[in-house]
């Protein structure tokens, strides 16, 4: 079957990748809402969204109970009331960008998976490959690319909308974007800078990034997050700031713009934005993984390999050694990891009032940007001593 | 001097990268997100209720099952939102109770009017009307609301009763 | 209101000094009222004003004192303390009801000896009291209760057990009495006695068994019997109509009249929420003092009788049919109202009967003029008036004849009589005669017998009667000469003229209006509705102005205010007064005018027919000319 899957085109296995994928994202990413309800009740003392029980699904002994409890259901419910619900379209937008809007907001958000590994496997020789959908050399260039593309959906639709609240969303979200990417840009260069030897090819690629944080030793096994606290914890903040989570949600800020950029919108189209900021969330968490958390890598200074032949060694069994397994595994770590902090994300959300607009500016460029730009220089210096 | 100046203590840098707050902020959401959850699954999983809660006013009967309201129209004078309406009438002759001489004929008390306060219990010189656990209450119209002597009664049940005043007079009464 | 009984030119005052402030009352006022004159209350139950005063209840107990006088001088002794004269103060406490106010005597009423004898007093009575207050028609309006509060313990010293004594005795057809609760006071045997003079009530047994009862073979059945339940003090007596209804704290007093006869006793209606419990007597001293008669009290009754006429026709749609009867009868020629489909009687709703009634008028052609009269052409037109309504509706009954030109002698205000009592109810049993007299509806006394308009109905002389709230049948009309007619009928229930009627229109009792009467005396009266109108009824006095207004009269606006002011205008006994000026206790008017009718009521409680009075006054003034 692999060699059947192998023996394929090209250009067809990159779609039924990429499809794959895309399956595996927008679910995750609807299910993100019901997990953020659930963490909100539980952090509120209460059980949650648990009521919806289809009659034939919840009689099911043991699963539907459990699916229940969890509001699978509910979950469930929630996508079909929305995909059915009355799509309004208010007379007074412009109706192309409007609709585009939503769409415009869903293409980054699953574009920039393109970019990311989120997983390896070992070939036959030894050696990691990575699994992703392509493996270029921009790498890391190209998700920023492609993420900053998100903001034009929430200006389209503050604008597209022609009326005053979403509007006022659209503009805070374009400077808060502005804002932090230059911040999060500059955080993420001495990662670039300590992989890129003097001399060697110079590559992007987080793969490369995920490589250099499953080194033997004490330093090759370190992940950067340990070298580069100061830069792990900038890039948190601004991916906190880029995805408009809490305490950065200035865009939605419910309580003095209604409902921000999305004001306007309901039922399917609403839907989108909804699903297309938890995508954000997915792979911005990703990529936090990938550069400072050891990507597919289980623990620190015990890489995916070694795990691998350790597993082997223990039980012998031969399958454990194959790709596929291999692969599955790091896939699953990795997904592990990013729920984690998708995890954070909501704790964080559920624990923290709102930043004030000033505040929001003030964080961003007087206190972010001269911290990434001294960590930048700080770590330019060292890296230099220690490289020379 | 009713004006109290404080000086305002500058903040310290931890303070002003909130970043410990923020942390013991996380602490104390972590704490409740693993602990138990204070609410109930209502109408599978019900509230205890303590005794003396002030739910749906009742109507008792005394252990012999003796309706006690004897239509004095003391918890319909004090009710404050006016729920309470009471048709007093005579008990017939060949009842065993007719030495109460008065019962109420009817007895309604409009749910939707009443405000649970618990005054027409506390007036009741018989001890007649209770507010007792029952604590929710539904209905499709507006007349189902109205709760009548009947239902009243269904309510309340039987509760007992240290004074027997009633049967004392009947005793007496038979005595002479 | 307990106001001297001597003359007013030299009244007999004497000087009492009660709770240390001095007061000037009339010779032969009781201690009692004497504090009530000064705001001060004392306590009693056996004491009632209009009764004989026994003092068996000990509850009006106080201190009291009089001026030391010097046995052999006979001069005042002063105390050198205070520089006055010196009180001597009775060593025991006296009654207030049975002492009457002599110059100087001193009263202290709030001594801790008075409230120790207050205390002792009410301790005593509730010692056999039962704890029936619960289920007891007089909580709320109870003497015991209030003093209990007052002057109770709050908890019994008494652990023996209580007297049992009979519960339920029906004493009379409308009087229930409950033996447990009577604390013997004696009111009731009093009132029987000496205000009713039908002695049935008496105790028997002795000490804490003495036992109210009536004589064997008698009842307590008499048309006053139901004052003993308003003077008893405790719940003993009760209203077999009024037992168990409603809770007084409940009802809404309204000052009103009684309407059965020409005495106009003054009573207050007791009504919740439109609907009446009961009637019960307010004093007025000049009228009915305390009392009012039985049959006085079921008049409520009325308001939701079961033949009590309503309609659902609008009221423009009835006037309009009345209008058009009366108008076609008073246009010249007119003709073929005699020979309307209607007159056969057989529907029973009133408002179907003048709905069927309209299509078979014409209204397009009749005659009219609006401002001015209508078109005086015949006179075939008739006018029942009553005396039973009230001094406005009277007044716009007259109007409306004016306006379609009725004659004096077409004009007729039947008489109810029956036998005065001597007390409270007159031989004439309607409320306001001497109103219809005033106003100028009526010229003569009122008569039983219509005589004179039967013979005219024989003689084709009337075709239209306007009849208010009379029935004719009553007044010596035949069935067959009222189907001759075409009657519009004003009235409140169903009777022979109701069904005979082609335009019935549903109006009001006295409890659902503002009312005023004149009663025997010549005293004006007024009367405030008590509950609102029935459902399907309207004011009579709209009606009328409905009515007037149609016909091109005054638009009273249905406002007694309005005819009223009018009223007085026209009327010179009425000179000065407007309706809502009338005092509670009344007005007497000027009655030279009609001092040649011969009235049939005779003596009663405070009046005196017009002969016996003027003997009386004779006498006076031959008193006042030999006096100087």
């Amino acid at each position: 079957m692999i060699d059947f899957y192998f023996s394929l085109p090209d250009i067809v296995r990159y779609i039924i990748q990429g499809i794959a994928v895309i399956c595996f994202l927008f679910p995750v990413g609807a299910a993100c809402s019901m997990a953020e309800r659930k963490v909100a009740a539980w952090a509120q003392d209460r059980p949650g969204p648990n009521r919806a029980r289809p009659w034939l699904l919840a009689r099911i002994p043991i699963i539907g109970p459990i699916l229940g409890y969890f509001g699978i259901f509910n979950l469930m419910a929630d996508g079909g009331k929305l995909l059915f619900r009355e799509d309004i379209t208010p007379g007074h937008v412009n109706k192309f960008y409007f609709v585009m809007a939503p769409i415009v907001a869903m293409t980054p958000a699953l574009s920039t998976i393109v970019f990311v590994p989120f997983g390896a496997y070992l070939d036959s020789a030894g050696q990691i490959l990575p699994v992703m959908l392509a493996n270029v050399d921009i790498g890391i260039l190209g998700v920023f690319a492609l993420a900053s593309l998100s903001v034009y959906s929430l200006i389209l639709a503050g604008w597209a909308s022609n009326s005053k609240y979403p509007f006022l969303g659209a503009i805070r979200a374009s400077a808060q974007l502005i804002s932090y990417e230059l911040s999060m840009t500059l955080a993420v260069v001495p990662v670039l800078l300590w992989i890129n030897a003097p001399g060697t090819t110079g590559s992007l690629s987080l793969v490369r990034v995920v490589e250099f944080q499953s080194q033997p030793g004490f330093w090759g096994g370190m992940w950067f997050v340990f070298i580069m606290p100061v830069s792990a914890f900038i890039f948190l903040i601004t991916i906190f700031a880029e995805t408009n989570r809490q305490p950065f949600d200035m865009p939605e800020s419910e309580a003095d713009l209604v409902g921000g950029y999305h004001t306007e919108y309901g039922s399917y189209k609403w839907s989108l934005f909804f699903v297309a900021e938890y995508c954000q969330m997915i792979v911005g968490s990703g990529i936090f993984i990938l550069l400072f958390l050891g990507g597919w890598n289980p623990l620190p200074w015990i890489p995916l390999a070694d795990l691998v032949n350790w597993l082997h060694d223990l039980l012998h069994w031969q399958w454990l050694m194959h790709p596929i397994f291999v692969g599955l595994l790091s896939i699953g770590i990795f997904v592990t990891k990013v729920l984690i902090f998708i995890f954070i994300f909501m704790w964080v959300r559920w624990t923290l009032p709102r930043f004030r607009y000033d505040q929001v500016m003030r964080i961003g460029w007087q206190r972010l940007l001269p911290l990434s730009i001294a960590n930048l220089v700080v770590y330019i210096i060292a890296i230099a001593l220690l490289q020379k | 001097m009713s004006v109290i100046q404080v000086q305002r203590k500058p903040l310290s840098l931890a303070e002003r990268t909130y970043i410990p707050q923020i942390l013991s902020g996380m602490k104390t959401t972590m704490k409740h997100i693993v602990a138990k959850p204070v609410t109930v699954n209502y109408p599978e999983e019900r509230p205890e209720i303590p005794p003396g809660y002030r739910g749906v006013p009742t109507l008792v009967r005394d252990p012999h099952g003796r309706e006690k309201c004897v239509s004095c129209q003391l918890c319909e004078f004090v009710c404050p939102p006016k729920a309470i309406r009471i048709t007093p009438g005579e008990i017939p002759a060949d009842s065993p109770n007719a030495h109460v001489e008065k019962g109420p004929r009817e007895f309604e008390i409009n749910m939707l009017r009443c405000i649970y306060c618990g005054l027409c219990q506390e007036v009741c010189p018989e001890e007649a009307i209770w507010l007792q656990n029952v604590y929710s209450s539904s209905g499709y119209t507006r007349a189902e609301m109205v709760n009548n002597k009947q239902k009243l009664y269904e309510l309340g049940g039987t509760l007992p009763d240290t004074h027997l005043k009633w049967d004392k007079k009947k005793a007496a009464a038979e005595k002479h | 209101m307990s106001a001297p009984t001597a003359t007013a030119a030299t009244p007999d005052l004497v000087t009492v000094n009660i709770d240390g402030r001095d007061i000037a009352v009339p010779r032969g006022t009781n201690v009692v009222e004497a504090a009530r004159l000064l705001g001060v209350n004392v306590p009693h139950y056996c004491y009632h004003p209009k009764l004989p005063v026994v003092g068996n209840c000990r509850m009006c107990l106080v201190e009291m004192g009089v001026p030391a006088v010097d046995r052999e001088t006979r001069q005042p002794v002063i105390d050198p303390a205070t520089g006055k004269q010196k009180i001597n103060w009775m060593p025991k406490l006296q009654i207030g009801c049975g002492t009457n106010a002599t110059p100087g005597l001193h009263i202290r009423t709030t001594t801790p000896a008075v409230r120790q004898a207050r205390e002792s007093v009410t301790e005593f009575l509730l010692v056999n009291h039962p704890l029936d207050c619960p289920i007891c028609d007089q909580a709320g309006e109870c003497d015991l209760q209030e003093q209990a509060i007052a002057y109770g313990r709050g908890c019994s010293r008494y652990i023996e057990d209580k007297n049992v004594k009979p519960k339920h005795t029906q004493l009379g057809p409308r009087v229930m009495l409950d033996d447990e609760r009577c604390i013997l006071c004696s009111r009731c045997i009093r009132f029987t006695k000496e205000i009713a003079k039908d002695d049935v009530l008496g105790f028997i047994d002795r000490g804490s068994h003495s036992t109210l009862t009536c004589y064997p073979g008698k009842q307590l059945s008499n048309n006053y019997s139901l004052n003993t339940v308003d003077i008893c003090p405790v719940g003993a007596l009760t209203s077999t109509d009024f037992r168990f209804k409603m809770r007084v704290w409940f009802l809404k007093q309204t000052n009103s009249i009684d309407t059965e006869s020409s005495v106009g006793a003054n009573t207050v209606v007791w009504s919740r929420e439109g609907q009446i419990y009961r009637i019960t007597p307010r004093r007025n001293d000049e009228v009915n003092d305390t009392w009012m008669p039985d049959s006085g009290r079921l008049l409520y009754k009325q308001v939701r009788a079961e033949n009590r006429l309503t309609t659902e026709t609008p009221l423009a749609d009835l006037i309009a049919q009345a209008k058009s009867l009366l108008t076609g009868a008073a246009a010249p020629g007119s003709s073929g109202m005699g020979d309307s489909p209607m007159g056969s009687g057989g529907m029973a709703d009133p408002a179907m009967r003048t709905g069927a009634a309209a299509p078979s008028t014409d209204e397009s052609s009749v005659p009219h003029n609006p401002h001015g009269r209508v078109a005086r052409a015949t006179q075939s037109i008739a006018l029942v008036a009553s005396a039973r309504s009230t001094m406005a509706e009277q007044y716009l009954c007259k109007k409306i004849a004016d306006q379609l030109g009725i004659p004096v002698g077409a004009i007729h205000v039947p008489a109810h009589l029956g036998q005065g009592d001597g007390l409270l109810v007159s031989a004439d049993r309607t409320p306001n005669t001497r109103g219809a007299l005033l106003c100028g509806l009526a010229t003569g006394l009122p008569k039983p017998q219509l005589t004179q308009l039967a013979a005219d109905i024989d003689a084709g002389k009337i075709k239209t009667l306007l009849v208010i709230n009379e029935d004719l049948a009553e007044a010596g009309i035949t069935p067959e000469q009222l189907a001759k007619v075409s009657i519009i009928y004003l009235g409140t229930h169903a009777n022979a003229t109701s069904a005979a009627a082609k335009v019935v229109i549903p109006t009001q009792t006295v409890f659902e209006k503002d009312s005023s009467f004149v009663n025997q005396q010549f005293r004006l009266q007024r009367s405030k509705a008590a509950i609102p109108g029935h459902p399907g009824t309207h004011n009579d006095l709209v009606v009328l102005s409905h009515i007037l207004v149609n016909l091109g009269g005054h638009d009273f606006a249905g406002s007694p205010i309005a005819a009223w002011s009018r009223l007085s205008e026209e009327t010179p006994e009425l000179a000065g007064l407007d309706y809502l000026t009338i005092p509670e206790t009344g007005r007497v008017l000027d009655s030279t005018r009609f001092a040649h009718l011969a009235f049939p009521e005779t003596e009663g409680l405070h009046y005196k027919p017009a002969a016996e009075r003027q003997e009386e006054s004779g006498a006076r003034m031959q008193e006042s000319e030999a006096r100087p």
